[in-house]
């Protein structure tokens, strides 16, 4: 193990023209524990997860995996190296089936007459449902069609498929932002089973709620500079909630209406 | 107390029991579906119903006609698989979310990069054939490529090349030909007998010979079959029909062409080579095209340019009416098959009866919009979450 670390952001820019979307963040996510990003709208979570996931290239600073400095060109390397992210659009097809949909992209195969390469969809329906049973998701049929999901399913179904092509880091942009109350539990707890099984996780959110109860640390955004990193030990859910940008302005609204406006 | 107490522990161990042989759990959120709806969600049966639908119609109106005899069967069969080749392209390209219109000014094209070269410039007609597929194909991977590389919508990049291709077809056809037809070319083809062998006339004359001579078909009075044997179109029609409906069903090809018309952003996410997929159903409508072009001149013996015109449409038509949705990601290619059936089974079939043939386009608009409407519904149910 080169590193205590297995990823690592040091002092990484993002410049789009004249737009600084972050500027000088540091982070650092240790092996196997939950970490967790918060900020507001236009913190820059979204540039520093497409930063991590290799869509963009950092303007400054560097990016280590694995204490090893990389410069990934495309998703695809990211991914190579185990890097797997679940954006919140899921990357899923509704008119697919569950089972087509899980091996997107990498499509088990076989040798029809010892020739013919096509695609192992008895292989393929049957790891899918195995490994949604294992996430505590049940379908009957893998080749039912996504849409028929609901949303809290689709978001177990793109984390089960990261986990099942070997994610060492998953990163999750908002997987609770769309859901109910115990969909959102359910993947609060798929994500401590990931843990479980030593993977890391970054998980992206503003809600300090679904935060506070998973996360090992937390990393606070802010108009794009790193408000730092504070391990659990080291911080309330309070103190979390006012350092979060709309904190204060939650305060402050609350006084307002209190009548007792500064 | 400690009776009850047994009792409690009893009962746990009897529920404990039954836990184990309780089948494996199952969601009772998880349904059964009835055949009949699964049938339902598949993308071709509209387009079956819609053929038995025309069969009926026409067996009524036209039946004894001689329209459901052997040569009037393969009169609309031919009509069917010249759609039918154009369809299988486009329909891949639909289900990958894309169009190409081109693929109508493409037939008269390629019709006349066969034709010319051989009668004005002296190349062998192998080598323009070549030549043809070489360069239709070229133009589908630069409209593949324009519309990737410029995120146009592919409507507007390839109703362009329509134009363009339309326009130039014209243009080399008057000045070699100093005509809108390229004929003579007739006389080439029997002299190219691989050539031939590919394209023109008819296969399997023997078997039908052997079945006039013994009565089982219509032959003239002469002992020549009515029908000399199965054309060749119809061939490679069912051939490419195979091909390109096994990829899609069962390759990782397929998948990634159903995942790329269902959501390009989601494929490139998954690490699906968009671009490389997208690009390659462009050509791989292009082929068709041309082949369509290169038949075409084979049985007619000449290029004419305005061979092939709204063949784009019937070819959209005949992928919709089978299914296919015009948004991507749903459809098939036995669909598209059917689809172009309907279009020959009416096209051929309207001559036969009463009707006045002008009614052929009004039909054609009814079943287009009748599939569209059915499409949809069939869609918005399968993306629902309920």
């Amino acid at each position: 193990m080169a590193s205590d670390y297995i990823l690592e952001l040091d002092n990484v820019s993002k410049f789009f023209g004249t737009v600084i979307a972050l500027q000088g963040v540091t982070l650092r996510l240790k092996r196997g524990e939950v970490h967790c990003l918060l900020g507001d709208n236009g913190a820059g979570k979204s540039t520093l997860i497409k930063t991590l996931a290799g869509v963009h290239q950092p303007s400054q600073g560097e990016y280590r995996v694995d204490g090893e400095a990389v410069k990934f060109g495309s998703p695809r390397e990211a991914l190579d190296r185990g890097i797997a992210t679940v954006y919140q659009d899921l990357a899923l097809v509704p008119l697919m089936s569950v089972a087509r949909n899980f091996f997107a992209g990498r499509e088990p195969r076989r040798r029809l007459f010892g020739v013919i390469n096509v695609l192992d969809m008895r292989y393929a329906n049957e790891t899918a449902r195995e490994k949604l049973a294992e996430m505590g998701i049940h379908v009957r049929d893998a080749s039912q069609p996504v849409g028929t999901m609901s949303g809290g399913e689709r978001q177990c179904l793109a984390i089960a498929r990261a986990i099942h092509f070997g994610a060492k880091v998953l990163i999750l942009d908002e997987p609770t932002a769309a859901l109910g109350v115990k969909q959102s539990c359910n993947v609060l707890k798929l994500i401590h089973k990931a843990r479980e099984r030593g993977i890391s996780v970054i998980f992206i959110t503003h809600n300090v709620h679904h935060a506070y109860p998973i996360a090992d640390s937390f990393t606070l955004l802010n108009r794009g500079q790193s408000m730092g990193t504070f391990a659990k030990s080291d911080i309330t859910k309070e103190e979390v909630l006012d350092m979060m940008a709309g904190g204060t302005e939650i305060q402050s609204l609350v006084d307002e209406l209190e009548g007792r406006a500064a | 107390m400690s009776a009850i107490n047994e009792s409690v522990t009893n009962m746990i161990q009897r529920q404990r029991e039954n836990a184990q042989e309780a089948p494996k759990p199952t969601d009772e959120r998880v349904r059964k579906i009835s055949p009949w709806r699964v049938l339902l969600d598949r993308p071709e049966l509209g387009s079956i119903a819609g053929t038995i639908l025309v069969f009926v119609f026409f067996a009524i109106t036209a039946g004894d006609s001689g329209m459901f005899a052997l040569d009037g069967v393969i009169n609309w069969a031919k009509v069917a698989a010249y759609l039918g080749i154009l369809a299988v392209g486009a329909c891949l390209l639909m289900i990958a979310g894309e169009f190409d219109l081109s693929i109508g000014s493409m037939i008269g094209f390629a019709g006349v990069v066969v034709a010319i070269p051989p009668m004005y410039m002296g190349w062998p007609l192998w080598a323009s054939v070549i030549a043809a597929f070489g360069v239709c194909m070229a133009l589908g991977w630069l409209n593949g490529y324009l519309v990737m590389r410029t995120k146009l919508p592919s409507f507007i990049v390839t109703l362009a090349f329509m134009f363009v291709l339309r326009g130039l077809t014209l243009v080399l056809s008057t000045t070699f030909a100093n005509s809108t037809i390229v004929s003579g070319v007739g006389s080439k083809f029997d002299e190219a007998p691989f050539v031939s062998a590919l394209f023109s006339g008819t296969t399997l004359h023997g078997l039908f010979a052997f079945l006039a001579s013994h009565g089982i078909i219509e032959s003239f009075p002469n002992g020549e079959p009515v029908v000399g044997g199965i054309p060749k179109v119809l061939l490679w029609w069912i051939a490419l029909a195979v091909v390109a409906g096994f990829v899609l069903a069962r390759t990782r090809f397929g998948n990634w062409i159903y995942t790329v018309g269902g959501d390009a952003n989601a494929a490139k996410n998954v690490g699906v080579p968009v671009r490389r997929v997208k690009i390659s159903l462009f050509v791989f409508t292009a082929f068709c095209a041309c082949l369509f072009g290169v038949l075409q001149v084979a049985e007619f013996g000449s290029a004419a340019s305005d061979r092939g015109l709204q063949k784009e449409f019937e070819a959209i038509i005949a992928v919709v009416i089978g299914g296919t949705l015009l948004t991507g990601g749903f459809g098939s290619v036995i669909g598209a098959c059917f689809g172009a059936i309907i279009f020959g089974v009416v096209q051929i079939g309207i001559s036969y009866t009463n009707i006045d043939s002008d009614w052929y386009r009004v039909f054609l608009g009814g079943m287009l919009l009748i599939a569209v409407l059915f499409n949809h519904y069939i869609r918005s149910r399968a993306a629902s979450t309920k």
